[in-house]
């Protein structure tokens, strides 16, 4: 009787997890495999043959290919840890439950969220413009003499970029770390400053460690975002000057509907974010993990 | 000393809430000025707010892109909001070996990055002849991951005693789910929304390659329009923004309650 019922459950079980599974493997799976297939033939346009590695060993070669792939890693690189430890000074500040006006400064800095990304994007590349309005106000200041050609600049137009995105994403992340730090109980904090801890002591040595799979789902999630970073480029600086600030996914894009179609070559090129992806979530769960 | 730490952190969090919110400061006054007023770095209110309106709907038909990004940011959150809630539901109270290794392998798939799908999925929808077809952006959207996850953590905190009661009154697996679980779970329900809503609404490079027409245009794709060339005209851009804008604003703040307890998961 108690097994039949549990089947019928199960059944129940089953038939709930369907159409939602059915629909991530036609629209992820099933087209990450193709791209796999893709990626070992070559030819223009529809007209393609299986040519084994030869998409991977072009790459080696392919100069675009390596700068867009180390745009899109200083990125992240400088943005990511940037980020985060903006998001969790915000959010320690904020769980202060003393703290005056929190509400507010949490409304504003959360904010830029709600922008769409495209958005935001021009909002920046009309404010960093050479006679915009961040060149002004530094020239106003007497910070700079001259104004800073920012967009046009290969290495102030990647900087741009950076603060575009710590500025639209800070806050978001912020909101992981808040709601974590409540989980936290305050007792301990207590015990803590009875012993004699001031506030960098708890911090590193009770928050950070509690707050240790928050940061590696945050960081995992920035990564993957970064990585894949493509309407802030494309509507900020549209990649240039020259491929300074182009990322890969947007190569894959010019690959793909931009040049003269190579889908073989620039699935092979998709598959190696697509690497880099998984491997960059398996070491960094490694670092996060191995201290314990 | 403590005052003075005080201090240092208040002027961090204005400083930051300052920089945080000046771009939409920006923006409004940016939409009410000339284009050269813009760039020259005006920041008082001008009187060409009107004017820059209705260039905005004669250059591009902002109000048809407009209908068109509400309507698929709609249907997309409504339809994965079923799909992903009902699925995250069971995960948790009908659990397996075999949904664990599924539910595994959903998550798995958050790893894939689009630039990876967007070939064989352009191919897919070209042979189905759906490309510039709406089903073509909703389809791929309303299967999500991550909405899956969402509704399986939030679901630990939903009280198991709750459906053997429900049982025992007769009701059927799905009415539990239609009739206690979603209406339990409405704050879960409304931060989900909001993350699916914002995904569809701010989704760019996809309908960049799915739609091809103008006039099946989302937001996105034609504000992007209106700035692209050498000297756009920002009162217009601005207008464009704006209305881009004021939809996920206001949701933000109408549900800023729900989605924040959404986040951290209760119940109440």
């Amino acid at each position: 009787m108690k097994t039949r019922a549990k089947k019928k459950y199960g059944l129940s079980g089953w038939s709930m997890v369907l159409l939602a599974s059915a629909l991530v493997l036609i629209f992820s799976y099933v087209p990450m495999i193709q791209a796999f297939l893709l990626s070992l033939k070559t030819g223009k346009g529809a007209n393609l043959q299986f040519a084994g590695l030869a998409n991977y060993v072009r790459m080696i070669k392919d100069t675009t290919f390596w700068t867009t792939m180390g745009n899109t890693l200083l990125y992240a690189v400088i943005q990511i840890p940037i980020m985060l430890l903006l998001a969790l000074l915000i959010a320690v500040l904020l769980n202060d439950p003393k703290m005056k006006g929190r509400g507010i400064y949490r409304t504003c800095i959360f904010l830029p969220c709600v922008t769409s990304l495209v958005s935001y994007s021009i909002l920046f590349k009309n404010l960093f413009a050479v006679d915009g309005i961040v060149n002004q106000a530094l020239m106003h200041l007497h910070i700079i003499d001259k104004a800073i050609p920012f967009v046009l600049d290969k290495n102030w137009a990647k900087a741009v970029i950076i603060v575009a995105l710590v500025w639209r994403y800070t806050g978001y992340y912020m909101i992981f770390f808040l709601s974590a730090l409540q989980n936290i109980d305050k007792s301990v904090y207590e015990a803590a400053k009875m012993d004699g801890c001031n506030f960098f002591q708890s911090f590193f040595r009770i928050t950070l460690p509690l707050l240790k799979p928050i940061v590696f789902l945050t960081s995992i999630m920035a990564l993957t975002s970064t990585l894949q970073l493509f309407d802030e480029v494309v509507n900020l600086t549209a990649g240039g000057p020259g491929n300074a600030t182009r990322t890969i996914s947007q190569y894959i894009y010019d690959l793909s509907f931009n040049f003269v179609p190579s889908y073989g070559y620039s699935a092979a090129v998709s598959y190696v974010v697509l690497l880099l992806i998984i491997v960059l979530t398996i070491v960094q769960k490694g670092i996060t993990g191995e201290k314990k | 000393m403590r005052n003075l730490g005080k201090i240092f952190k208040h002027l961090f969090l204005i400083l930051a809430s300052v920089i945080s919110v000046f771009p939409f400061y920006w923006m409004i006054v940016g939409a009410t000025n000339e284009s050269k007023d813009i760039t020259m770095g005006k920041l008082t209110f001008g009187s060409s707010l009107v004017k820059n309106v209705t260039n905005a709907m004669e250059h591009a038909d902002i109000l048809q892109a407009f209908g068109n990004s509400a309507f698929l940011a709609v249907v997309i959150t409504v339809v994965s909001l079923l799909i992903c809630s009902v699925a995250g539901y069971a995960f948790v109270i009908y659990p397996s070996r075999g949904k664990e290794i599924l539910f595994m392998a959903l998550i798995a798939s958050m790893m894939v990055p689009f630039a990876a799908k967007i070939i064989p999925m352009f191919r897919m929808f070209s042979k189905m002849g759906l490309l510039n077809n709406y089903l073509s952006i909703i389809l791929p959207a309303v299967g999500a991951p991550f909405l899956i996850f969402f509704f399986k953590q939030n679901t630990h905190a939903f009280p198991l005693e709750t459906i053997e009661a429900a049982r025992v009154d007769g009701l059927s697996e799905y009415g539990i789910f239609l009739r206690i679980y979603m209406p339990m779970m409405k704050s879960t329900y409304a931060a989900a929304g909001i993350f699916s809503f914002m995904a569809s609404w701010n989704n760019y490079m996809w309908p960049l390659i799915a739609l091809q027409s103008e006039k099946k245009f989302t937001l996105p794709l034609m504000v992007s329009n209106l700035a692209a060339g050498f000297t756009p005209d920002y009162g217009m851009v601005m207008v464009g923004i704006i209305i881009s804008t004021i939809p996920t604003i206001l949701i933000f703040f109408l549900l800023q309650k729900a989605f924040v307890e959404g986040m951290v998961g209760s119940v109440k």
